[in-house]
């Protein structure tokens, strides 16, 4: 472990930008990095359990056609790896949590809890991405 | 230290990031200073496996290419 964390904040809820963040995800575990990811808004709703896989959906600007052509794991399987293989965290936003009448049973077990800004914030280590 | 493969990972047709996770899942599995062989078909491949030694400390011996499928041969640190 070099030190490095690469902190995420996901806000989206498309497959397109999911897969991207579980590529990065997956790509840093991999390289030695620590994951500090923070869901909020429709990201977070994406993560209900027993849903995530269903079609979210792509950005405006994207062609769902080309997404599914590609193939390729479920963003949720390569997330799933990236926890086996590094110090993954994945966070549910608290406010998020309440604005959409959710409860961490409601959440898939990927997420490993709810926590606030300032919680989130303790792990960053560098800058913060927003997708 | 054996110059015998103690494992071959058929990478083939994974896209980018998974050559990498899957070597270092692997990777985890293996002594210090045994040899892994990947195949690998994902274009970036080899700038990410020699990136991935790099920065892990893991020594790429080699790497070829051979009918649009690249071979890279690890010792683990």
């Amino acid at each position: 472990m070099d030190g490095q964390t690469l902190s995420l904040v996901l806000f989206s809820g498309t497959d397109d930008r999911l897969n991207a963040a579980a590529v990065l995800t997956a790509g840093a575990a991999a390289m030695g990095h620590r994951v500090n990811i923070f869901l909020q808004y429709w990201a977070l709703d994406a993560f209900r359990a027993g849903r995530i896989t269903k079609d979210h959906g792509v950005a405006p600007e994207g062609d769902a056609a080309i997404v599914q052509r590609h193939g390729g794991p479920h963003w949720s399987e390569i997330l799933r790896q990236a926890k086996d293989l590094g110090e993954v965290g994945i966070h549910a936003c608290s406010l998020s949590m309440e604005m959409l009448g959710l409860k961490e049973e409601d959440l898939d077990p990927l997420v490993d809890g709810q926590e606030g800004v300032a919680s989130f914030f303790v792990d960053v280590d560098g800058p913060v991405t927003f997708i | 230290m054996s110059d015998a493969v103690a494992r071959t990972l058929d990478l083939k047709g994974l896209s980018c990031p998974l050559p990498i996770v899957k070597t270092a899942q692997a990777m985890k599995e293996l002594e210090s200073g045994e040899l892994v062989e990947a195949l690998a078909t994902d274009p970036g491949s080899v700038p990410d496996f020699t990136a991935w030694c790099r920065s892990t400390g893991n020594e790429l011996v080699e790497h070829t290419k051979e009918n649009d499928v690249f071979r890279f041969l690890i010792r683990k640190k």
